[in-house]
């Protein structure tokens, strides 16, 4: 059993008292005395020239200070992209101005062109009807194969719409060709990997604040990591160093990704305070989120699977479009990239892989990284081909998976996509999905549902993902640019509490409990002695922030590194009062004893002597204590997992109704079993909206028709059952000094390929043999437009 | 501008507001109540739901000024007179019902108002009555079994913690 509040146990959360009772302090509860309202004017039109631009009439309106457009961002650098890639050809990709008001044209619907700052937000709304913007519209281009194919230029100056061409692994493209002509079978698949928007239930909030005798600005945002943000913005965008910049994500109400970017609105509220001498404040509406956040995926796909005469997988071979929108966001090409190709061996053998992936401009939205990001995209095809290769072969798809499983003993394995899996039993985690999810008695309870008019299916997908992002001098190589470590201090205060600040950010994930958790296993003091604290600049060390499944992997580690550094000095403080040698100091459940002695100080003993040194080895030591550490992870964490989706489906209407829903994970160990849970049914929940609700859809002209959430179908309450999910097949991390794995995208990871393999499984079943695929969202039309096709 | 007054959380309360304020502006710029939410501008993420002389409504979806007069209770008037969770605040914590909190005000308040009408509903009708509900964090599977609990049936048998 672990000891209540330390690793392993279910700790209930601390920060739930305040959610629960309206305490929370998002961004939009801040409001600074003397504020002003932004209203941003974005355009309607995918594609234009903007003529002219007349804001005289709506200055003179009630309230209003002031009427931005781009020439009071003359001197601004555009918003900038944290990561290059570099085509076949060993071009760099190709790299347009993102101006944070638009400059000359306007490339998607939402794209800024003006923004009203009033004294009221009604003001600086009703103004903005009177602000007179003449736009030529422009041929719009949505599809990205037009886009590349002689389709109108979103940018004209860098003269293609072909960002970048990438081959991975470029030398063993001859040597997969060369596979594919010998194969024994072949399956091939195309595929659409829908665009989705992340939909975060806060809309985005930025408020700017400025001390005009310091030079101090100061920015409230919502953001995943408010030290990416202070560096971009404050090097890049409006040169403020970052002694004068601080920079403050306070309570976030989720991100799933969509938050980790720098975003225009954050550099127009911080420099609006700034000429207006004003605090600035901005708000989203969510019809502004719909087209003004990043969105996600948005893949077309070809994936080609070789088998040999005994079904093992000899290569695997794919081209993709990458559909990147209007602009480049900040970490946006790396997501069908690094984050993608490298995933594409899953969890099996299959020695050869070439990916190809063109990644395209076109007159939408930007896209960036979302739940998952790129891994969710590589499982997808994967699982898909795989289930489509067994039943062309009529096999078993869980005994072609199995057959082709990477085996226990073969770990650390070097997959041909370049990384090296440390640990994983993926038998194990199929066995206990099997075993869950009652699979042996799937037979039966698909004649029932036979007797009842319904087909029944069952889809299974296996996953791997490379998490806990990641060591620094590999991405570097990889055209990242920026470190991916993680930072933490911790404050041993004088009588033995302890203050952490971590450049982790939580929005959601419970890190103020999680956190504790550790540090009160490690010390043996309870975890109510123990506050973390992040989000603010100003008082915690550089860190990465949080998204990628990070936040234990990585910034855990930081944590957990300072805090050893803190027991070796508190051992060295304990040694010296004891009079005894510091090798036979032991600390356990806050105590330090003297091996083999009964002599004993407590966990304040030392905490005091360490401020109060008067009986002190100050000629050798520092008072004081209190350590930061940064942890470079020297390898990305695998978790991975076998997911089962049980779904009956109704030939009469198309209509897909989910059943059952089981999920095997390894995520190493685990800190507090409850978080883990909950951080799995909330990535299925999206997984599972992706692959049957959700979907974004523009029109030809490039007006997004899915702009609001009647249009945009999230996952309700009513959508979704009951999971069952488990996580006890662990394999610990080898390389991080806690074992942990992430556990926070797997979901929206394994479940959309495990919904369309049940889908396309109950079809079957019921006779209807010619599906061989239906794209998500697998809507009752899509399928009965399937079964009828 | 027109002066209107309620009761908030058993207060009276009193504001001056424009005829298109609504009820959630006022409640979280005028009353300076932060715990009511704005997720959305189609009335469809419930974030925004507080009582109206004890009905669930989305806040955002009602003038100010059209419920002169009423009883308002919002996610701040929740907790027992003792500053203590009550029973289904304490089944929300207990069953990791919220992640990132935003939703959690409505949530509770939607939930209190289903119990209020139905103290020991079944499954299908907690999803069914939390429809006008978003959660992006929680994929609901806690939540439902936190309003389950707070209706004092016995979850510990629904699959998986
Ligand atoms: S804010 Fe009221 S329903 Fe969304
Ligand atoms: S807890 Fe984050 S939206 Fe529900």
């Amino acid at each position: 059993m672990p000891k209540d509040g330390g690793i392993g146990a279910r700790t209930k959360r601390r920060e739930d008292v305040r959610f629960l009772t309206g305490k929370g302090r998002y961004t939009d509860d801040i409001n600074i005395r003397g504020q002003l309202h932004a209203h941003f004017i974005r355009s309607q039109v995918a594609h234009g020239r903007i003529r002219k631009i007349d804001t005289r009439d709506a200055e003179a309106m009630p309230g209003v200070v002031k009427v931005f457009t781009s020439a009071d961002f003359a001197g601004a650098g555009g918003l900038p992209c944290g990561w290059q890639v570099t085509s076949r050809d060993g071009k760099p990709m190709l790299e347009p101005k993102h101006p944070v008001l638009a400059e000359g044209k306007v490339r998607h619907v939402g794209d800024p062109i003006a923004v009203v700052v009033a004294e009221t937000l009604d003001q600086a709304r009703d103004a903005a009807e009177a602000v007179v913007i003449d736009i030529e519209e422009l041929p719009a281009v949505i599809d990205m194969k037009a886009a590349v194919q002689g389709g109108p230029l979103v940018h004209d100056e860098i003269g293609s719409n072909l960002c970048y061409d990438w081959g991975f692994v470029e030398e063993n493209k001859a040597a997969v060709d060369e596979a594919f002509a010998r194969a024994a079978h072949v399956t091939t698949l195309e595929l659409v990997n829908n665009r989705l928007i992340a939909n975060p239930m806060e809309p985005r909030v930025a408020v700017g604040d400025y001390e005009d005798h310091s030079g101090m600005h100061t920015l409230y945002t919502t953001s995943q990591n408010p030290h990416v943000i202070r560096l971009l913005m404050g090097a890049f965008v409006l040169s403020i160093p970052e002694h004068k910049l601080r920079v403050v994500a306070p309570d976030v109400g989720g991100g799933f990704g969509s938050k980790i970017y720098h975003y225009a609105e954050e550099a127009f509220v911080t420099k609006a305070a700034q000429v207006l001498k004003r605090p600035v404040k901005w708000t989203a509406s969510r019809s502004e989120a719909f087209i003004s956040d990043a969105q996600g995926r948005d893949h077309i796909t070809r994936i080609e699977l070789a088998l040999d005469a005994d079904h093992n997988f000899t290569a695997l071979r794919c081209e993709t479009y990458a559909n990147m929108g209007a602009y480049l966001s900040t970490f946006a090409p790396c997501i069908p990239t690094w984050l993608h190709g490298t995933l594409l061996a899953g969890n099996y053998r299959t020695p050869l892989i070439y990916t190809n992936v063109k990644a395209v401009f076109t007159n939408t939205v930007p896209v960036d990284a979302y739940r998952g990001a790129g891994r969710p995209e590589a499982t997808f095809q994967l699982e898909r081909v795989i289930d489509k290769a067994a039943r062309e072969l009529g096999v078993s798809p869980v005994e072609l998976r199995r057959k082709n499983f990477i085996k226990p003993d073969q770990f650390p394995y070097q997959t041909p996509v370049a990384v090296v899996y440390d640990t994983g039993n993926y038998h194990a985690t199929l066995d206990k999905l099997l075993e869950l999810s009652d699979y042996k008695g799937f037979e039966a309870r698909a004649a029932e549902s036979k007797k009842r008019g319904k087909l029944r299916g069952f889809g299974l997908a296996h996953y791997i993902e490379a998490c806990g992002i990641a060591p620094s001098n590999l991405v570097g190589q990889l055209g990242a640019r920026a470190g991916l470590y993680e930072s933490a201090t911790v404050r041993v205060n004088a009588t033995g509490s302890i203050t952490v600040f971590t450049g982790s950010h939580s929005h959601g994930q419970g890190h103020e409990t999680t956190f504790a958790q550790v540090i009160s296993e490690m010390i043996g003091i309870d975890a109510s002695q123990v506050e973390i604290v992040h989000g603010d600049t100003s008082n915690t060390p550089m860190g990465m922030g949080t998204y990628g499944s990070r936040s234990l992997a990585v910034g855990g580690s930081a944590m957990v590194k300072a805090t050893n550094k803190i027991i070796n000095k508190a051992k060295k403080i304990a040694a010296h009062l004891m009079e005894a040698s510091e090798a036979d100091i032991e600390l356990k459940d806050g105590k330090f004893t003297v091996a083999g002695t009964d002599k004993e100080k407590s966990w304040v003993d030392i905490t005091l002597a360490a401020y109060v040194p008067h009986n002190y080895p100050l000629e050798d030591m520092e008072p004081g204590l209190e350590e930061t550490a940064f942890y470079d992870p020297s390898n990305f964490t695998y978790p991975a997992g076998a997911y089962g989706c049980e779904v009956e489906v109704d030939p009469e209407t198309g209509k897909v109704e989910i059943v059952a829903f089981t999920a095997a994970d390894d995520f190493g160990n685990v800190v507090n079993p409850m978080i883990v849970e909950g951080q799995v049914h909330g990535g299925l929940a999206q997984g599972i909206g992706q692959a049957m609700l959700e979907n974004c859809v523009y029109d030809e002209n490039g007006q997004l028709l899915s702009g609001s959430f009647m249009d945009y179908a999230m996952p309700r309450a009513d959508d979704l059952p009951f999971y069952r999910v488990d996580h006890s097949c662990a394999t610990p991390c080898t390389h991080n000094p806690l074992g942990v794995k992430g556990c926070g995208e797997a979901g929206a990871i394994g479940s959309p390929p495990a919904v369309v393999n049940a889908v396309i499984d109950a079809l079957h079943r019921g006779g209807f043999t010619h599906v061989t695929h239906i794209d998500m969202p697998v809507s009752p039309a899509r399928v009965w437009q399937a079964i009828h096709g | 501008m027109t002066k209107v007054s309620m009761t908030v959380n058993g207060k009276a309360v009193s504001g001056e507001v424009e005829g298109r304020t609504l009820l959630s502006s006022f409640l979280r710029e005028g009353l300076g109540l932060t715990g009511t939410h704005v997720g959305c501008d189609t009335s469809q993420c419930g974030a925004c739901v507080v009582h109206v002389n004890g009905k669930a409504m989305k806040s955002c979806t009602v003038f100010a000024q059209d419920v002169a007069g009423a009883e308002i209770c919002t996610i701040e008037g929740m907790a027992n007179p003792d500053g203590s969770l009550s029973v289904i605040q304490q089944a929300f914590q207990d069953h990791h019902g919220l992640q990132c909190g935003f939703c959690t005000p409505g949530m509770v308040m939607s939930a209190a108002a289903l119990l209020a009408e139905n103290p020991r509903p079944t499954e299908a009708e907690v999803r069914h009555y939390l429809e006008g509900n978003l959660c992006r964090c929680t994929g609901y599977h806690n939540i439902i079994k936190a309003v389950l609990a707070a209706s004092g049936q016995d979850v510990t048998k629904i699959a998986a913690e």
